[in-house]
């Protein structure tokens, strides 16, 4: 018993300023103290600027006229406009421009990322000059380069340049015929929507027959005819309802059509440029990340190159491929912000103007930082989402 | 002795065969390298179009019938625009580079307080190429003289108003001074900073974690352009009535916290590197926290990270262009400014001076990425499998 009470007795911790714990507990408490001091500092700071300048706190302002123009706008928008309805209309271009600056970004720079993998020397070599010149310059700085280098010194509309479908590039940006939608072309739009379905539900059915008997279907054809032939057959049974809306010239501008202004066409190329190169690299170290037993495995099996690229190679690389994708998306997104460096109205210069006009510092930043937050938080979402389903199933 | 008689062991070594004439020469190269397969052989043609087609345009416009010098913008401009040029005369605008180029690199800098940065700036390179040859030996005296002792000395001769220099504001500062300026401070700032907030990120202490996570997540999911908008805007608002601050400090707070953030997570990942056992080893051998990580830990991991230092600091360099946005001119900003100059606006003039600053801004961007390519050949000691 006496040997049992020994042990149970507490070792000597020495002086308690030595215990990790109350240590970690002082710390923290300083810190905790600071914080609030801070904050409590700041916001005496801020009520008594705010009441010297009369600003009343609060976001009612949203709800106040606007009385500035926004030169493109999605949706429905004038001076009369609230403050609230602006910066919605900012919101809704910086997606715009994101999410086709996204699209493209990755297209080139699957392109160039292959290319720099190429057996090609020539190929190789115009890749890498691509993704060196892009990588170590501002983004700011292509954006400017479209904007006043090569859009701004294009010729007046009078002596627009011609581009093939009757489309325009001048001055004011490019043009190009647009979409008419007559009666009963909501028929297509069903049409196409079956035909996806169906294609779907023939690729699924085509995988299991194929797990079960080792058949194979030709997926891929029966798809695309679906896909494109459903709709095309009802353009055809409607009496062909779509038509086309041209631009024609007249004495001092192009009328008619769709017009993409140049300050979304500048900035949609440069963030396009920039963030290729950026994807090209990770395309590279993805493919690259896959070893060479795999492919050998592969060939060994007997496996064709094409079979090998899709069925081993590929799913394997977008597993590293995707995490680093992921933050290049998100930095496009924070990019398209520097559209307020050549008037394109994104949500920063909306919120910009809305800020400079009312006064209301505090909510404008406030809105800024929570609305590119939530985009960052959706991006990276649906990402995981993907990455989840790419990542490596492990017994 | 009985003499081995080995005749049929060549005593001699056969000479070396040269390579079969299939895979050796330009012909067999050109043959692997750009007409392997029919495939090939087409995207060869294509990409020998796409050259033909670029280069030669662009040699034309920016050396054969680029001007080099001239007074105003009747040189870069076409009969019709009222210069000299013939009709359809296209080239680069170099003669407005030429006098712009004070400009460029120090903004609106009084001329004749110009000798003050340039002193600045051998003083710089005079300490940083020892830096960064690392034979060159006294690396710790080097980098006090140029993280302590250079930017007190930049900061006399920049600002002024002692030593009998006069005052000059910082609104006068412009061009590559202000690129380079921020840059390095935001360097020398963020490192440390960055270190700090992935050491409390990967802290055991909750609330020091949660604010270190909070700040750096945030930071890192908005723009640069709103943290720039926030300190320009908002810190006026956080101090006490009268108090300013000069608009080149704020620049200087906002990249630098906004590159910190960055820079944490490029540090908690070579901190998540290293192996448990060397934390553990560190408190066996009874070592506190910050000797565990200033002699144990962060050598290891920040050897691990330079190329996303180097990165991040790439960016940041980068960065610096956007305080355009809180109309501050740096290279960028200046260059963009002179184009609304009535003395040289020609249709050439905004591509040749945008060239000119893209060009500066790639030669150290480049630079900077191929040094920590180096380094991390050099300090490449183990981790490799």
């Amino acid at each position: 018993m006496a040997s049992q009470e020994i042990l149970r007795e507490e070792p000597s911790r020495g002086s308690f300023v030595n215990d990790p714990k109350v240590r970690s507990l002082f710390f923290q408490a300083v810190v905790v103290v600071l914080l609030v001091a801070g904050v409590w500092w700041i916001a005496q700071n801020v009520i008594a600027n705010l009441t010297r300048l009369h600003i009343a706190s609060g976001f009612g302002f949203l709800k106040g006229r606007a009385g500035f123009d926004i030169s493109e706008s999605a949706i429905a928008y004038s001076s009369d406009s609230t403050y609230g309805r602006a910066i919605l209309v900012g919101f809704i271009n910086t997606v715009i421009v994101a999410v086709v600056g996204i699209i493209t970004a990755t297209i080139i720079g699957f392109i160039v990322g292959i290319g720099r993998l190429s057996q090609n020397w020539l190929i190789r070599k115009i890749c890498t000059v691509y993704v060196e010149v892009f990588r170590n310059i501002p983004p700011l700085l292509v954006i400017f380069f479209w904007y006043s280098g090569v859009l701004a010194v294009l010729p007046p509309p009078r002596d627009s340049i011609n581009l093939p479908f009757g489309s325009f590039l001048n001055q004011r940006g490019f043009y190009f015929p647009s979409a008419v939608w007559g009666d009963g072309s909501w028929l297509i739009f069903v049409a196409l929507l079956v035909g996806i379905a169906m294609a779907w539900f023939v690729a699924r059915k085509a995988h299991q027959r194929q797990m079960a008997t080792g058949q194979q279907f030709p997926v891929f054809w029966t798809s695309a005819a679906l896909i494109v032939g459903l709709p095309l057959l009802a353009y055809a049974l409607s009496g062909f309802p779509l038509s086309f809306d041209y631009p024609k010239q007249s004495t001092f501008n192009l009328t008619g059509g769709f017009q993409v202004s140049p300050e979304f066409l500048s900035l949609y190329l440069a963030l396009s440029c920039y963030t290729a190169a950026f994807i090209a690299e990770i395309v590279r170290a993805g493919i690259r990340g896959v070893s060479k037993g795999q492919t050998e495995a592969a060939a060994a099996l007997g496996l064709r190159s094409g079979s090998i690229l899709r069925l081993v190679v590929v799913p394997q690389a977008m597993r590293i491929v995707i995490p680093p994708l992921t933050s290049q998306y998100l930095n496009l997104t924070k990019n398209s912000s520097l559209a307020i460096a050549i008037g394109y109205p994104d949500l920063t210069a909306t919120a910009g103007t809305v800020l400079n006009q009312t006064g209301q510092a505090v909510e404008g930043v406030l809105i800024m930082m929570a609305v590119y937050l939530i985009l960052s938080l959706v991006t990276s979402a649906v990402m995981n989402v993907v990455n989840a389903r790419m990542a490596l199933v492990e017994r | 002795m009985q003499e081995h008689d080995m005749s049929w062991v060549r005593t001699e070594m056969a000479l070396a065969q040269p390579a079969p004439a299939s895979v050796r020469g330009m012909g067999a190269w050109v043959r692997t390298n750009l007409i392997g397969s029919v495939g090939d052989a087409i995207l060869t043609i294509i990409g020998i179009a796409l050259v033909a087609m670029i280069l030669p345009q662009v040699i034309n416009w920016a050396f054969i019938n680029a001007q080099w010098t001239g007074p105003d913008r009747s040189v870069c401009a076409t009969v019709a625009q009222g210069g000299i040029q013939s009709d359809g005369w296209s080239g680069a605008c170099w003669a407005f580079v030429n006098a712009k180029f004070g400009q460029f690199m120090f903004g609106t800098y009084p001329i004749e307080e110009r000798w003050r940065p340039i002193l600045v700036a051998i003083l710089f390179v005079a300490l940083l190429v020892p830096m960064l040859i690392p034979r060159v030996p006294r690396k710790g005296l080097n980098a006090i003289l140029l993280f302590l002792v250079l930017p007190i000395i930049s900061f006399v001769l920049l600002v002024g108003g002692m030593f009998g220099l006069p005052h000059v504001e910082t609104s006068r500062w412009g061009g590559l001074l202000v690129t380079l300026s921020l840059s390095f401070v935001g360097i020398a700032v963020s490192l440390p900073l960055g270190v700090v907030l992935a050491l409390g990120r990967r802290s055991k202490m909750p609330i020091v974690k949660m604010l270190c996570i909070i700040f750096i997540e945030t930071v890192r999911g908005i723009p640069l352009i709103t943290v720039l908008f926030f300190v320009s805007v908002m810190l006026p608002l956080f101090l006490p009535a009268g108090v300013t601050f000069d608009k080149f400090l704020r620049a200087l707070i906002g990249v630098s916290l906004f590159a910190a953030a960055y820079m944490a997570e490029v540090i908690r990942g070579g901190l998540q590197a290293i192996p448990k056992g060397q934390y553990e080893g560190a408190d066996s051998l009874g070592l506190g926290y910050w000797q565990k990580m200033g002699l144990i830990v962060l050598p290891q991991a920040l050897k691990l990270v330079i190329p996303g230092i180097v990165n991040t600091f790439i960016g940041m360099f980068k960065d610096t262009s956007l305080v355009i946005i809180i109309s501050m001119f740096d290279l960028l900003g200046i260059v963009k400014q002179n184009f609304s100059d009535p003395n040289w606006a020609t249709p050439q003039t905004a591509r040749s001076g945008l060239i000119f600053a893209a060009f500066v801004f790639w030669l150290f961007c480049f630079g900077m990425s191929r040094y920590s390519m180096y380094t991390e050949r050099r300090l490449d000691t183990g981790h490799k499998r």
